[in-house]
This record gives C-alpha cells, structure tokens and sequence, in this order.
C-alpha cells in the first residue's frame, strides 16, 4: 500500500471546470471519501487517478513518483463501480481469479488459489467459492466485485459508489463489512459517494467538494463540528442544521449573515418563543417543528415533557455557527 | 373529509391470495401509511380502497356506505400514482382544470378553484407554463394540484415520492404533510419506506406477505412492535435480537438464562422454550458492571451519535450512544439494556409475549 497525493490538479470538459485546483493527500492506509452532491467532481476525481481520464494541469504522485503519464493498467490502482459487473458463466472463484490471470500480472497458479483463500476469508464467502456468479444474492455480488479488486494487492483502491445500488438493510451491513475488510487489509481507499451516512461512517478523512473545487478536507468528526462554510455544514448532519438570519438571536458577532444550528444545539426553557408546528415521533428520536419569525426550525426533543402542536415553546442557540454573506463560517 | 372502515377484506389472484383478511379503520382526517416490503398486499389493498380493484371478499365503508362493489367514479377519491402522468401538451393550468373541465363545471368556477389549489401548492408563478420544462418537484406539485381541485373525499397516493432522491424526497415529505394540514383531507398513502411512514403517519397499518402485522401510531410500532418481523422491519438500525433459552412465569420482572437474570417488563403470560430478547440500539449503554459483554467490532460515527457494534456470545448487538463516548475497536464493554423497554418474543412463532409495556397495543390474544 502507497501514499497517494494530488498536486494542484485541474480537468476542462469542454468550457466546465469539472476539476478546479485540487491538491489532496491520501494518506497510507487511509479511507478518503469524497462526498459532494451530483456534478461536484467526485467521479472525475477517482477517474483522474485511475488513469480513465487524463488531467489538464496539475500531477498526480504514488508513491512519491508521478503516474500522469502512465496507462491505467500501469498506474496499479483497482477500481470498484457502482454496477457490479461479474462475469454470469463463471464461478465465484473464477471471476475472482480472473484479474490475476491477467497477461500483465500472470500470477502462478498456486499463488493464484492461496490469493483467493485469504480474500474469500475476509469477505465471508468461501462457501460460495463453487457457486456461479449468477446464483448470489445482490449483496454477495458486490462483495465478490469488491473481492476481486482486492485480490489484487494495488497501490490504491478506488471505489465509485458502490452501495448505491443495493436495498437499505444491505448497505447498513456493507457498510460495517467494507471498513471491517479495509482495516484489516490494512488498504488505501479513496470513496466517492453523495451518501452523508456511508461519508461520516466509513471515513478515516472527508473531502468535501463543491463545483470542483475541495473546500475542506479533514476527520468526520471535524468536518461536522467545525465546518468551514454553510456549503459544508449543510453537508453532514440529519435532520440538517437550521440556518437562519443571525440577528434573530442575540450575542450574533460583527459581520456574521447567517446562524447555523444544528437540531440538537437547540435549548428549550428560555429564549424566544417559537410555536410548535408538528412533532414527528421516529423512535430513536422525536423531532419538533418549530416556527419562529416566518422561518422553520426542526430540532429534537431531549427528555422532559412533550410539548402538544400550537403549544408556545422558548429556545436558544447553543454552540451556535456563525456565516458571513458569502457564506464562510467566522465564529 | 371521509371515515374509511375496512372489514375482512381478501383478495386473490388466481391461487395466489394477495392481502388475506384486513380490518382497520381509518379515521376523518388522518394520514394513514400502508407499510411493507414489495408483495406484501399494500398497493392492492389501496386500490380495493379505491376501486380500482374488487376485492374477492370483505366489506369497504366510506362514510358509512358500503362502496367495494362500486365503481371508482363513484366513490370520490383522488389517486396519485407513483409514475405521476401529466398531459405533455398542455400548460400547467390545463392539467389542474383538466378534471373539472371534463365534469362540466364553469368557466368562472375552474379559474377560481385553480387559483386556489396554486395558492396552496405555491405553483402560481408556472401556472402557464408547459409541463415539459418543469422540475421533479413542480411536476409532482401539478400532478398533486390536479387531485386535490376535485375537492375529494379522500387521497390516495401509491409510493409518490419514490422515484425521487434522497434529499429532495424528504423536503416533498415535508411538503405533502405540511399540505395535509392545512387541508385536513383523509389521506391513505402506501410506502416500503418505514423512515417515510414513521415521519408522516397519523397511523401506520404494517403488512407482510398479506397479512397485517401491526396497526398503530408509529410510536407504539416502534416501541412495543407485536412480531419479530416488525421489529426488525422498522428502525435503523432495526431492534437487536439475542436468543436465549428459559422460561418467565406470568407476573416474573426478569428472565434467567446463561446463569444471568435480565430484568424486563412485568410478564402477563409464561413461557418456555426459545426466547427472543428484542432491545433497540437507543436503549443500551455501556457499563463496566453489566453481565452481557463483548467485544467492539465497529463504530460508526454519525455525528451526535455513533453505532458501536459489540460481538457478544449471543450474537451481534448494536447500541446508539453519544459521540463522545469512547469506543475502540476490540476493546471490552460490557452492556447494559433498559429494562422498561424489553420486548421478548416466541422464537418460533415471532411473536411478542405479552408484558406491562405492550399488553395495550397488542391485537392477539
């Protein structure tokens, strides 16, 4: 496994910027997810250090050693699409055979079927081994694509959504297994996804882009709790984080535009009054739909009584996040 | 604004029997989720509702009136379906007016209540545009304007936000909710999202494999679930199962197994054999002198929260804690459940045994 960095990159379709300046180091080890809504760059990213795409400036090193110029095939890297695409004829065993055998690598045999053990070990699916690739549940077919980037021990794997296109349940326990698989292999991944849950879950570091452009890269952790601007801190977090104008509490500090309040940053018992519109019931939690000068304020109940919709309640901010007018965080 | 009463109804295709013998009532005003996986009976028990299907035996009561031998025209109901189908060729305003229009109503009347319905729906600004360039959402909002002109008794809607994406699916579920309050209009609506049918039910009617399962607010679903089925089907994660063997006496206030005692709500009825404990992740937290141990596989951090993930010698347990408690891979824990909100079910059968916390919610006997 290998460091992976990107210096100063950029890619042009056309007259779109897809890729705007990204410097980003993936550390040995490491699970980067890229996270950013459709058309944020994430894929052209992944596709850039795949070698699928060839930047229009910048350089990208493995290793310390610069693969711009490199094919593909040569750049060692193993990707993982969304669509898992398993060869039906062949058995689980074959398909995971399949990339070893290929005319560069050419492993021996024997390596080949020890390779394979380990992998279907740590993917649970050595009873499968036999089975045709069109006899396994979705979820075992992804594991078994996901396998078979890993048979091959590459510099970096690279994974382009590769939950999305499985059921709920599945993609909870994918999540586990593929980060479960991923410490214990010890491996490089870089992840892209527009899944907060698969982002704040998996990820030793988030990056977070916006129209090409990485505007922060740091822990889950950091990203939720000190977000850089109001595009990142509307990002992560569920329900999302209220913004509101910053005058409407007191104590807004000079300059700032816009307060951000996460629901759970909401304290009831003193404040302003606000009126209780709704109160969603989910289980493991109650949400409250709040209305306060015109604006909607959704925020959790935390223990004590359950206020009745059009009840009067008083709240306010704490650990309050405070945005300037072109939306960057000052306090 | 209609009261809808369902008795034993059944329906079969052939030899396959689709929903096998519903009651329920749905009362004026609510918002009612049909709840369950693909097959489950949901859709064609809605559209036996609507008259779009006959049932093959049972009894449908709107206001009172027996309508399941009725045609669809006459029991007054608005269907929105999940592919919603505007008419390409004509604006926005043609295709709200278009069912009145096809009633005869006036000129005069039409404009009226399509200002109306724009008003409601905010869609004044695009009422003379063509449909063609309208977003997902403006889209649904006109297919939605085009029920509710007719001023029916009662909604129908099948999955209609499922062909849209995550995030833009949650604020049209604020949305049509937000809309049902103010209209107040009876409203069933069929989903296999349980997160979607937990946020905007009144009610929730759960189904499996043609059978209600539970029928309840989504508080007493989520918290005193009547099958394992439910409990597993509903929460994210879903309720942790460990399987145990013993026997509770009816009045026992904890059960023995493993040479432990777990103390769970009052029993109302005995048992003996294999046990199901059903605990939901939000209702464990770490204690170093708890009996149940294990053994951290994963964390998941999700902001406030995290979902630490313990391998125990029943099994995986997964637990909601704050994000601030420390959990490392490997380390051991030792977890400790409330004991207020310990469902226990028959392994085999799946069902809960009755107890002081679900004694009132649960049908069978």
């Amino acid at each position: 496994m290998s460091e992976v960095a990107l210096r100063n990159v950029s890619k042009w379709f056309g007259r779109t910027l897809a890729v705007d300046n990204v410097t980003l180091s993936i550390p040995d080890g490491a699970f980067v997810v890229l996270l950013g809504p459709t058309g944020a760059g994430k894929t052209t990213v992944l596709r850039l250090i795949s070698g699928l795409e060839r930047s229009d400036a910048g350089d990208i090193l493995i290793d310390g050693r610069s693969v711009a110029a490199d094919t593909p095939a040569r750049r060692n890297v193993a990707m993982v699409f969304q669509q898992y695409s398993l060869y039906p004829h062949l058995s689980v065993r074959d398909n995971l055979a399949f990339p070893l055998r290929s005319p560069i690598l050419r492993t021996p045999e024997d390596e080949i079927a020890r390779k394979i053990r380990h992998i279907a070990e740590v993917l649970h699916i050595e009873h499968k081994l036999d089975n045709r690739a069109t006899e396994l549940s979705g979820g075992e077919m992804q594991r078994v694509s996901i396998g078979r980037a890993l048979v091959r021990e590459p510099a970096i794997y690279l994974m382009d959504e590769p939950l999305s296109s499985l059921d709920a349940k599945l993609r909870a326990e994918l999540r586990v297994e593929l980060k479960r698989i991923q410490s214990d292999l010890g491996a490089t991944v870089l992840y892209v996804t527009h899944d907060q849950i698969e982002a704040m879950t998996m990820a030793t570091h988030v990056g977070v882009l916006d129209q090409g452009r990485l505007v922060q890269f740091g822990s889950p952790r950091e990203i939720y709790e000190a977000p850089v601007s109001l595009y990142v801190a509307g990002r992560l977090g569920l329900p999302r984080i209220n913004t509101l104008p910053a005058e409407i509490f007191a104590g807004a500090p000079k300059g700032a535009r816009t307060i951000g309040l996460r629901p759970e940053h909401i304290e009831t018992g003193a404040g302003r009054s606000t009126k209780v519109m709704r109160v969603e019931h989910l289980g493991d939690q109650t949400r409250l739909h709040l209305r306060l000068d015109g604006h909607d304020i959704v925020t959790l109940r935390n223990g004590g009584r359950e206020p009745e919709p059009g009840e009067t309640i008083e709240i306010h901010p704490r650990n309050p996040l405070y945005f300037d007018a072109s939306g960057q965080r000052i306090a | 604004m209609a009261e809808i009463v369902i008795r034993n109804l059944r329906k079969e295709f052939g030899a396959f029997t689709a929903v096998r013998s519903s009651s329920f009532k749905i009362e004026d005003g609510e918002f009612f989720m049909l709840l369950g996986p693909s097959g489950c009976g949901k859709t064609t028990t809605l559209r036996m509702i609507a008259g779009l299907e006959l049932p093959t035996s049972g009894e449908i009561y709107i206001d009172g009136e027996e309508v399941s031998r009725k045609p669809a025209s006459q029991r007054d109901i608005a269907f929105v379906f999940q592919m919603f189908a505007l008419y390409p060729h004509m604006n926005v305003r043609r295709n709200i007016s278009y069912p009145l229009v096809s009633q005869g109503m006036s000129r005069r009347q039409v404009s009226e209540k399509v200002a109306e319905v724009a008003r409601i729906l905010g869609i004044e600004g695009i009422l003379d545009r063509p449909v063609g360039g309208l977003s997902g959402g403006d889209r649904q909002r006109v297919a939605l304007g085009r029920a509710i002109v007719r001023n029916p008794k009662a909604f129908m809607m099948d999955e209609p936000l499922g062909a849209l994406d995550a995030e833009f699916r949650e604020h049209m579920a604020e949305e049509l909710r937000a809309l049902h309050d103010r209209m107040g209009a009876t409203t069933v609506y069929v989903t296999h999202d349980q997160l979607e049918a937990m946020q905007m039910g009144d009610k929730i009617v759960v189904m499996n494999h043609g059978v209600i399962e539970q029928f309840g607010t989504p508080q007493d679903i989520y918290s005193k679930p009547a099958t394992m089925f439910i409990a597993n089907f509903i929460g994210d994660p879903p309720m942790n199962f460990l399987r145990v063997r013993g026997s509770v006496e009816a009045g026992a206030t904890s059960i023995r197994f493993h040479q432990r005692t777990m103390a769970v709500p009052e029993m109302r009825e005995p048992f003996d054999g294999d046990m199901v404990v059903g605990v939901r992740p939000e209702h464990i937290r770490f204690s170093d002198s708890a009996e149940i141990r294990g053994q951290v596989r994963a964390t998941e951090y999700l902001g406030t929260t995290q979902i630490v993930t313990v391998a125990t010698e029943n099994g995986d347990v997964k637990a909601r804690i704050a994000s601030g408690i420390y959990a490392r891979t490997g380390e051991n824990v030792g977890l400790e459940f409330d004991p207020a909100t310990i469902t226990l079910f028959d392994n085999q059968s799946g069902r809960a045994l009755r107890s002081d916390l679900n004694e009132g919610v649960l049908s069978h006997v």
